[in-house]
C-alpha cells in the first residue's frame, strides 16, 4: 500500500505544485475558482482519455510518439504559462494596487485566464494519465487491490496537501513582493517545462543532447531525494541535465522575462484597453 | 493583442523549421539494443552496449500492465504500455553502469546498462 502509495504521491505532486502555484497567482481574481477548477476537470477527463489511447499514441512515430505527444503538450503548456505571465506583467500591478480595477481587469482577463486553465489542465493531463495507467496495472494484477488503491487514494491526498501547503505559503508573502514571487516562480514553471520539452525530443533523438550531461550533481543532490523531487516539480532541477535541457530552460526564461519587461516600459499604468 | 499572438506564429514557425532541420539528421546506422518486460521482469537485466555511441533501446512488454521505464543515471522515463513496444534513444555513454527500473514495479523490474 505504502510503494503505490509514493509512486501516485511522485507523480500528483507536479500538477499541484503547478495548481498551488496558479491558484496564489490569481488570488483576488473574480471566479478563479471556476476557471482553475475546470482546468483539473478537464485535465482528468484528457488523462482518462489518453490512458485509453497509450497503446495507439504508443505506435505513433515509429515507437517514439509518447515523446512526441508529450512534447507538444508540454509546448502548448510553455505557451499558455508564458502568455499568461506577460499579460499579468501589464495588467497584474495595477489589479494588486486598485481592489476597485478588479473587475473590470478580470473581465478583459479573460483569455488570460483560459491560458491558465489550458495550463492546468495539461499538467493535470500529463501526470494523470501516468497515474491511471499505473493504477489500471494495480487492479488487473489483483491480489488486495483495495489496499492498493487506499494507498493510492492516500498519494493523492498528500500530493494535494503539499499543493494546498506551497498555496498558504505563498499567501503569506507580504504585498510588496507578492506579484514578484508568484510571475517569478510561473516563469520558472514554465522554463522548467521547455526543459522537460528538449528532454522528450531528446529521447526521441530528435534534438542532438549536446552534452549529457552538462554537469553530475548525484552525489550532491539525487534527484530521486526528497529535495531533488521537491526542486524538481518547482524550479526543474536535475542532478544530470542535457546541455539541450539546459539551453531550453535558460532561452525560455530569458524569452519570458524579455516579453514581461517591455510590455511593462511600454503600458501606461492603466489603459483600458489591453488589446 | 496582435502583438503578441504574432510572435506566438513566429516561435512556432521557428519550432517547425527547428524540428524539421533536425530530423534528417538521424543516422541510420544507430546501434539497437532490445530488452523484453516478462512478469515485471527486465530480460536480459544487464545490457551492454558501446560507450560513446547513440543507442536505440527496443523494449517490448510482454506483461498485461503498462510499465514505466526510468532511470535517473540515463535522464529517461517512459511509459511501456501493456503488451506493447516503445523505442528510447540513449547515449552516447561514457564507459560505465547506468541502472533503470519499471517505476510500477520496482521491486521486481530492475536492470543495467552497462556502457564499455
Amino acid at each position: 500500500m505504502f510503494a503505490s502509495a509514493l509512486i501516485v504521491f511522485r507523480e500528483t505532486l507536479e500538477a499541484a505544485l503547478i495548481l498551488g502555484i496558479l491558484a496564489a497567482a490569481t488570488r483576488g481574481v473574480a471566479g478563479r475558482g471556476r476557471w482553475l477548477g475546470s482546468g483539473v476537470a478537464l485535465g482528468f477527463l484528457g488523462a482518462l482519455v489518453v490512458a485509453g489511447l497509450t497503446d495507439r499514441i504508443a505506435g505513433l512515430a515509429d515507437g517514439l510518439g509518447h515523446e512526441m505527444f508529450n512534447a507538444a503538450v508540454l509546448a502548448i503548456a510553455v505557451g499558455m504559462l508564458a502568455w499568461h505571465n506577460i499579460w499579468m506583467a501589464r495588467h497584474g500591478r495595477e489589479m494588486a494596487c486598485d481592489a476597485r480595477q478588479l473587475g473590470r481587469a478580470v473581465s478583459s482577463g479573460t483569455l488570460s485566464m483560459t491560458a491558465l486553465t489550458i495550463a492546468v489542465a495539461l499538467a493535470v493531463l500529463r501526470e494523470g494519465a501516468e497515474t491511471v495507467l499505473f493504477m489500471q496495472g494495480l487492479l488487473s494484477d489483483g491480489g488486495g487491490s483495495g489496499s492498493l488503491v487506499a494507498g493510492g487514494g492516500m498519494g493523492l491526498a498528500a500530493g494535494a496537501a503539499v499543493g494546498l501547503a506551497l498555496y498558504a505559503g505563498m499567501l503569506r508573502i507580504p504585498a510588496a513582493w507578492f506579484f514578484t514571487a508568484t510571475s517569478g516562480l510561473i516563469l520558472l514553471l514554465a522554463a522548467t517545462m521547455a526543459s522537460q520539452m528538449a528532454r522528450q525530443l531528446m529521447q526521441a533523438d530528435v534534438l542532438p543532447s549536446l552534452a549529457a550531461p552538462l554537469w553530475d550533481l548525484h552525489t550532491v543532490l539525487p534527484t530521486d531525494s526528497a529535495i531533488g523531487i521537491l526542486l524538481h516539480s518547482l524550479v526543474g532541477y536535475e542532478a544530470s541535465p542535457a546541455g539541450i535541457q539546459v539551453l531550453f530552460y535558460v532561452t525560455a526564461a530569458a524569452l519570458i522575462l524579455a516579453g514581461m519587461l517591455r510590455v511593462n516600459v511600454r503600458a501606461p499604468v492603466r489603459s483600458p484597453d489591453y488589446r | 493583442m496582435p502583438r503578441t499572438s504574432n510572435r506566438l506564429t513566429q516561435s512556432a514557425a521557428f519550432l517547425v523549421l527547428l524540428l524539421s532541420a533536425a530530423f534528417p539528421a538521424r543516422a541510420a546506422d544507430d546501434v539497437e539494443v532490445a530488452v523484453a518486460i516478462r512478469d515485471h521482469r527486465f530480460e536480459p537485466a544487464e545490457l551492454r552496449v558501446p560507450a560513446n555511441r547513440k543507442v536505440k533501446l527496443l523494449v517490448e512488454n510482454h506483461d498485461a500492465t503498462a510499465e514505466e521505464f526510468e532511470s535517473h543515471e540515463l535522464n529517461r522515463e517512459k511509459i511501456v504500455p501493456a503488451k506493447g513496444k516503445v523505442a528510447i534513444y540513449i547515449g552516447p555513454l561514457a564507459s560505465g553502469r547506468y541502472p533503470f527500473y519499471g517505476e510500477y514495479h520496482d521491486k521486481t523490474a530492475r536492470g543495467v546498462v552497462v556502457a564499455e
